[in-house]
């Protein structure tokens, strides 16, 4: 199966790889999974008091779409306030890296990763 | 369709599988597709059909994670792996920890050893979950039902790493 050029770059330049120290308390975690490849996707987000996500980083174990799809969230997210980030949709992943639809699975990875790092942040703002 | 029901056995996740393997033959010899020869093209037809049947059916049941999968869909409940992301933290952190350690085998001076143990780790965990499975589908619960399809994809997560730990030490032999 042939990548798309957008997935290749992001698999061999992937932006934003690595972890924050997740003591530091603006940081939060979504961590996610894939049953049907087994990949895994942890995804960190830096939020200023202003709910802006300042930062972020990521680390996935698995497929070349699975890192591509991580490595743009990060891109996209960066700037966004925690309601927008919240918007982005698997489509879209999918769309921007032109995914087939047996790779449609690491797109929602990705949004659910975002999704989960959002649950984590409101669930701290909570208390 | 229910392939317990085809092989005439009690819906259980532990199954005998010899006897599984014997239905499984007099079933193909009865349907074999050259016993109808001489019958109508729908005759045959239907021979072919049924034959895949009970080579899918075997395949199913066969195999543990997808016996138990078979199970849960007969309750009504699937997997939808393609569309459902697991988001168990804990669990997850630990494939983290795995992933990592299988990337350490290659800078590892005595990788065997580090093969050896992951091997152990990942069997016994591996183990436990498959239990805890067994006990969650011989329930007759939907709670428990929905926690063993949970308990389902974390295997198929196992699966995968052991995968992996024998690609890289099949990498290492040669």
């Amino acid at each position: 199966m042939a990548y798309s050029e957008k997935v290749i770059d992001h698999y061999e330049n992937p932006r934003n790889v690595g972890s924050f120290d997740k003591n530091d308390p603006s940081v939060v975690t979504g961590m996610v999974g894939a049953p049907a490849c087994g990949d895994v996707m942890k995804l960190q987000l830096k939020i200023g008091t202003d709910g802006i996500i300042e930062d972020a980083k990521f680390k996935t174990y698995g497929c070349g779409s699975a890192i591509a799809s991580s490595s743009l969230v990060t891109e996209w997210v960066k700037g966004k306030s925690v309601d927008e980030a919240a918007t982005i949709k698997n489509a879209d992943i999918a769309e921007e890296l032109a995914l087939p639809p047996v790779k449609i699975h690491c797109s929602i990875l990705a949004e659910d990763a975002i999704k989960a790092a959002i649950e984590e942040y409101k669930s701290k703002q909570a208390k | 369709m229910n392939y317990f029901d085809l092989f005439n056995l009690e819906p259980a996740f532990d199954i005998d599988t010899a006897l599984l393997a014997e239905r499984y033959r007099e079933l193909q010899r009865a349907v074999h597709p050259d016993k109808f020869a001489n019958d109508t093209e729908q005759q045959k037809m239907l021979s072919v059909q049924r034959t895949a049947q009970i080579n899918d059916g075997y395949q199913t049941l066969k195999n543990p994670l997808r016996r138990a999968e078979h199970m849960l869909s007969l309750r009504g409940i699937e997997l939808s792996h393609e569309t459902t992301t697991l988001k168990d933290g804990a669990f997850l952190m630990q494939q983290m920890e795995w992933r990592e350690a299988l990337e350490d085998i290659q800078h590892s001076q005595q990788p065997q050893d580090l093969i050896d143990e992951l091997y152990d780790s990942f069997s016994e965990f591996e183990s436990s979950l498959s239990i805890q499975l067994a006990t969650l589908l011989a329930s007759n619960d939907q709670a428990d039902a929905l926690l063993a399809a949970d308990q389902i994809r974390k295997l198929k997560f196992m699966a995968k790493l052991q995968d992996e730990l024998s690609r890289i030490e099949d990498g290492l032999l040669d």
